[in-house]
């Protein structure tokens, strides 16, 4: 199956390409359908690929321009990769089938294919991060997917999304160069930039002592770099404000899909350059470990302050970055498979709660505050259904995605001697932290029933016609990922053995 | 002494961190956006500077054929390096680019480039919408 060999480039091509072309459409209906049936094609070319790679339990990577190993420029494929970008089209198909109602409106008539085009981009460069085998082409991604953020961040062009986007680029500016500044470190030590013949260089530079200094201060500036973009901890501040002011489809892309690129990044810099044991010496993992709890607690009690329901769902996000940072902190495959699985339910759910949000604040007089949110959820009950399945997913409740993965972190946390305690006291606490944010909201959205009642009930008919929207699949695959989450978890566990 | 032995072996890289955290301290205390989009070039630079100082070799030349006897250099430099920054110019020529484009707009829309005065403004603005929320019909 040679052509399935091509699915990592024509997935990264496809949508680059058509990012270029829908600059010469100004309809932005036919934008939309375009971008559509580009990223229905690459989910449908990533799920066979992932189909053909676990059964093959087999991974393989793609030279670019046949220039051979040391030197050219490669792309590596195996099941968990190949499952990323089946979940990245996925989500962003349907958050897609979803813009049509209402996010598309916000954005002007004339504006409509850019922002479209914009997002096709960040597809390209999101699959790049997840597929790319080789750390500078890691760093010209991740500035391309800056560009693409910030854009689709001040698509609104009202003031608070300007201010917000620049805050934006400006930490993720600094972000990407101290990035740059590792991959250079650790070139001039070693003389590479792929991951293989990196992982060589450096297990022989450990085992000999030299430049161990250089090897310790390069990996933490590449950890610093992405755990700045990927919003972990410390660098929250900066979410509320740009997911806050976004258009839903917006904040539902960048929440749910980017953050993660970059921590998926961060786990192919761990795993296949620095090899866990290494890592675990320099103690980085430790450090992550530490970061991750603190968001888990931190993002929980921000969010428990926010009246305001995009903003409590920004700084959730940054609580649920701190789970995908435990995992990968504890240093096992197990808690690589379980930060890989909370990616996975974190993108379904997440986008779910941010498009229901948004779908909710448009019935309500385009307020996103609680007290004007009040009944909401009467108005767009498909809306209300979805953003209060999202957040019992959250909180963790069984049958649900996101519990699957909370109980996969628990189960590795055993293992990992004075880890353990810490790991399950926090996960304790910041599952009641979760349920204490989003009771308020929930009971908002479906309070006053009666004087809703009065004026006007749900017809079967208008139910019925909003049941084919984009929500409902999200619904689905939310609880078929609750369910049946041990398929997933096969390919994960294989792709990670595999990485 | 041995601080002084690096500098002097290692004079391009010692600059280059000097004017990294120029950049750097430019970057993030100023408030201006215009003296913030100068210092993340000069952050970027300065990383670009020591990637081309590490792929230096004393008395290397370009590694170009000679057009005429198509013999290499015998001391050439490192051309990886020079061909990465290359591409990381590009990258960072169009952040520039697009900092700027997003400065005018800010611009336009507070009449100041004083990102802490523009947050303040932000601010405001959210209050009185705020007020105009509770205080209206509800």
């Amino acid at each position: 199956m040679d052509i399935l060999r091509c699915v990592p480039l024509l997935s990264i091509f496809l949508p680059m390409l058509s990012g270029f072309l829908l600059l010469l459409i100004s309809d932005g209906k036919l934008a939309l359908r375009a971008t559509a049936v580009i990223t229905a094609a690459v989910a449908g070319m990533s799920v066979a690929l992932t189909a053909y790679l676990t059964s093959r339990a087999e991974s393989f990577t793609f030279v670019m321009g046949s220039f051979p190993a040391p030197w050219g420029n490669e792309l590596r494929a195996g099941p968990a990769e190949a499952l990323f970008a089946t979940v990245y089209s996925v989500v962003l198909l349907l958050l897609l089938k979803d813009s049509s109602s209402h996010s598309l409106k916000e954005i002007s008539a004339h504006r409509q294919s850019l922002y479209l085009a914009v997002l096709n981009l960040l597809l390209g460069s999101m699959l790049a991060l997840i597929y790319t085998n080789d750390l500078f082409s890691a760093y010209v991604f991740l500035e391309v997917s800056t560009i693409a953020a910030c854009s689709i961040v001040m698509v609104k062009d009202k003031g608070e999304s300007l201010a917000e986007s620049m805050r934006y680029l400006l930490l993720y500016m600094i972000g990407s160069t101290f990035f740059l500044l590792g991959v250079v470190l650790l070139y001039s030590v070693t003389g590479h930039l792929l991951m293989e013949p990196l992982q060589q260089a450096i297990a022989q530079l450990v085992q000999t002592g030299q430049y161990s200094i250089c090897l310790s201060v390069s990996l933490l500036l590449m950890t610093v770099g992405l755990a700045i973009k990927s919003a972990v901890f410390p660098f929250h501040t900066v979410l509320p404000g740009a997911h806050g002011s976004a258009v839903a489809t917006s904040s539902a892309v960048l929440s749910g899909l980017l953050l993660e690129s970059y921590v998926i990044v961060l786990m192919k810099i761990l795993l296949r350059v620095y090899t866990l044991p290494v890592a675990q010496s320099l103690h980085i993992l430790d450090a992550l470990l530490i970061l991750g709890l603190m968001a888990m607690v931190a993002g929980s009690l921000s969010a428990m302050k926010q009246r305001n329901i995009k903003r409590m769902l920004a700084y959730s996000s940054a609580a649920q970055i701190g789970y995908i940072y435990v995992g990968i902190g504890l240093g096992s495959q197990a808690g690589m498979v379980a930060a890989s699985f909370h990616i996975i339910a974190h993108a379904f759910t997440k986008s779910m709660l941010f498009i229901c949000a948004g779908e909710l604040i448009a019935h309500s007089g385009g307020s996103s505050r609680f007290a004007q949110l009040r009944g909401a959820a009467w108005r767009a009950p498909l809306a209300g259904i979805g953003f209060t399945m999202g957040g019992i997913s959250l909180v963790g409740v069984p049958l649900l995605a996101c519990f699957v993965s909370k109980l996969y972190l628990a189960k590795s946390a055993f293992d990992g001697s004075w880890r353990t305690v810490f790991v399950l006291v926090a996960l304790g606490i910041s599952m009641i932290l979760n349920a204490m944010y989003f009771i308020p909201a929930v009971s908002a959205i479906w309070s006053g029933r009666k004087e809703f009642e009065e004026n006007r009930r749900p017809s079967a008919e208008n139910l019925l016609r909003n049941a084919v929207h984009g929500i409902t699949w999200q619904m689905v695959a939310n609880i078929a990922l609750g369910v049946g989450f041990a398929p997933v978890v096969e390919v994960l566990v294989l792709g990670i053995a595999l990485l | 002494m041995a601080l002084w032995a690096i500098i002097s072996t290692h004079g391009y890289e010692c600059a280059a961190i000097a004017l990294c955290a120029m950049g750097l301290l430019n970057l993030t205390l100023h408030g201006n956006l215009i003296r913030k989009c100068l210092g993340a070039n000069l952050f970027s630079t300065a990383v670009f500077l020591f990637f081309g100082a590490r792929g230096y070799r004393t008395g290397g030349e370009a590694a170009i054929l000679d057009p005429e006897t198509l013999t290499a250099p015998e001391v050439a430099v490192n051309v990886v390096p020079t061909s990465l920054i290359l591409t990381g110019i590009v990258v960072s020529v169009s952040i520039t680019a697009f900092f700027l484009a997003l400065t005018i707009r800010i611009y336009e829309r507070y009449g100041t480039v004083d990102l802490d005065e523009v947050l303040l403004r932000v601010a405001q603005e959210q209050a009185e919408l705020e007020q105009e929320e509770t205080g209206g019909p509800s």
